[in-house]
């Protein structure tokens, strides 16, 4: 069994290079000095210095950002009080509700956007950063209730009757016993959404109007021309960040579940 | 950025198949693979009641009857109503005024938008969507279930969780910035051709071609892919396995006759899956494939951002695109899970 090596193992090796390869080209590449060839032509940092300089990258990074906290920010608690709800009541028209909400998940986003873009021409609305704000809190509460809901159904039940049982309000039983048992949901739903609404580039360009430019719109209408050694070194600091995000998520939510089930 | 949006309708399944222990325990007790599918849409009324979560039974508040679950839903409520039921009901009215501009007043007349969809420059551009769709699908299929064989089956059990991770960690970079790593290798002074020159081959020609679209898609989504088989593939009683084996079945028989019967579930709700994100994928075609293999997603963004906009065709396209998406969800959820076995 040890002796031979299974095709299957050579074969997953290599698809795992066929992920790995573009990540490590974007590496090299982000520290090569010469800017247009394949050829390695000496370690540099000036990419990344050149990255850290460009006030284009630097504004739409800060819009992005904003979008993506003001969405997720919303939408944690909308998602969340949403979850809550649906998971307790029952009232006509609650499949549809429930069909509704989780709608952005399913349809491609291209149809998304043409609609929301529609219905802002409609009611008359100024496209800005806000409307991007408007429109990414569409699908962040999608995913943050989803991801809350998962928690829901395998949480007891009775732990909140308890508290109500032993006196508390339905307010303190909400905020004492249940927000601290979703949690760990609630946090790596947050950072599901934040990540989707950074890379979102669809319904950003449709919402987005003039004044507003997120980095995935800037990214996209500086690699479509031309391949740029600076864009290299904003993945990788990108990657890096996202990478952070995901380790600081996975260590948030295994801390959490070892609390809840010694 | 992680897992780009476009992927992100298959995030449920991520989720459900993630590799910590209490999500997969989760994954386990749903007996219907079709409940780890975000709810039907809501406009197929019969499929409507499939994704039941399961109901918490209201303690009753004395005083607060109404009023709480009025807060706990209406902000969503009203979000999703103005900002997605609102906006699709009017992209269904714009897509039955032909010829409309931004301005003009709506006055549906019919379904002349939708016969503009029968011309033959349109039927082109929709079946190359398809085509890279289901390409795109069969190549993660091939690729994706021997890699999950593997990690699910054939890996030492230890190191599953940390193989899965390392296989979905590509996912957490910018969809944009996928693509464009792709273009900087397939590029004709590129890392391939580089490496080709330097082994002294001609060099290739893969970028702007439908090559260069296939790979970029389903680098994408195999990951997808492999999470949804792995899911199914860990289900898999391996004493069936032992069984044929005892039997006199030849390996291969057994993979045929026990390992693929019992995966199908996995198998359909995957390629069903990657068929319809691929369906919809805007970047990976607009970025490697160039002008020459523009999709139904270009197609659409063309007739609102594009330089000759027709807002009621482009209505009616993006009608269509929500139509063959639903479809193929309702398939899955009918299909997908005939015979859920109960251990």
């Amino acid at each position: 069994m040890f002796s031979r090596i299974s095709w299957q193992s050579l074969f997953s090796l290599l698809i795992f290079g066929f992920m790995y390869l573009p990540i490590l080209v974007l590496g090299v590449y982000s520290v090569n000095q010469s800017p247009n060839s394949a050829q390695w032509s000496g370690f540099t940092l000036d990419w990344y210095i050149k990255f850290f300089n460009d006030s284009r990258i630097l504004s739409a990074l800060s819009d992005s950002l904003t979008v993506a906290f003001c969405a997720v920010g919303i939408s944690a608690v909308v998602g969340t009080l949403m979850a809550v709800g649906l998971a307790r009541y029952q009232f006509p028209g609650k499949n549809l509700y429930q069909g509704t909400a989780y709608l952005p998940m399913i349809i491609p986003d291209i149809a998304i956007a043409v609609a929301t873009l529609v219905f802002l021409a409609v009611i008359a609305v100024p496209l800005s950063l806000w409307t991007i704000v408007a429109a990414h809190g569409v699908f962040c509460l999608s995913y943050v209730a989803f991801v809350v809901s998962t928690r829901l159904v395998n949480l007891n039940p009775h732990l909140e009757e308890a508290a109500l049982d032993l006196g508390a309000t339905p307010y303190q039983a909400l905020v004492r016993v249940l927000l601290p048992e979703l949690m760990p949901a609630i946090v790596s739903g947050c950072l599901l959404a934040f990540v989707l609404s950074m890379d979102d580039f669809l319904i950003s360009s449709f919402t987005a109007g003039g004044g507003a430019t997120t980095l995935p719109i800037e990214i996209f209408s500086r690699i479509r021309t031309s391949v740029r050694p600076d864009i290299n070194a904003l993945s990788i600091v990108l990657m890096l960040v996202s990478g952070g995000a995901a380790v600081l998520a996975e260590v948030i939510r295994d801390r959490s579940e070892k609390k809840r089930f010694r | 950025m992680p897992c780009s949006y476009e992927n992100s309708r298959l995030l449920g399944i991520l989720f459900y198949a993630h590799p910590s222990p209490d999500l997969r325990q989760l994954f386990f007790k749903i007996p219907h693979f079709s409940s780890l599918l975000p709810p039907p849409l809501p406009f197929i009324p019969h499929l409507a009641s499939v994704s039941k979560a399961a109901p918490v039974e209201p303690k009753a508040a004395p005083f607060a009857k109404l009023l709480e679950p009025l807060l706990l839903l209406a902000p969503a409520g009203v979000w999703l109503a103005l900002l997605l039921v609102i906006p699709t009901l009017l992209i269904f009215e714009l897509s039955l005024v032909p010829d409309i501009k931004p301005g003009d007043v709506v006055n549906p007349s019919g379904l002349d938008n939708y016969w503009l969809i029968l011309q033959p420059d349109v039927l082109r551009v929709i079946g190359r969507s398809l085509f890279f769709a289901a390409g795109t699908t069969a190549l993660c299929l091939l690729m994706g279930f021997p890699v999950a064989y593997w990690v699910a089956i054939m890996a030492a059990k230890r190191w599953r969780n940390l193989l899965l991770l390392g296989f979905i960690l590509p996912l957490w970079t910018s969809s944009l910035l996928r693509s464009y790593a792709w273009i900087s290798i397939l590029r004709p002074t590129g890392v391939l051709n580089t490496l080709l020159a330097s082994l002294g081959l001609p060099p290739s020609d893969l970028l702007y071609r439908a090559s260069a679209v296939f790979i970029g898609m389903t680098y994408s989504l195999l990951p997808y892919m492999v999470l949804i088989l792995y899911a199914s593939l860990e289900k898999l009683d391996r004493r069936l396995l032992e069984a044929a084996a005892d039997l006199g079945a030849s390996p291969r028989q057994a993979f045929w006759q026990v390992t693929v019967p019992q995966t199908l579930p996995g198998i359909a709700a995957g390629t069903i899956l990657v068929f319809i994100t691929g369906l919809g994928d805007f970047v990976n075609p607009e970025l490697l494939g160039g002008n020459a293999n523009r999709t139904a997603a270009r197609l659409i963004y063309n007739q609102f951002l594009g330089a000759t906009p027709n807002w009621g065709f482009g209505s009616a396209l993006s009608m269509m695109l929500v139509l063959v998406v639903s479809v193929a969800i309702a398939l899955l959820i009918k299909y997908g899970d005939q015979n859920p076995k109960s251990s």
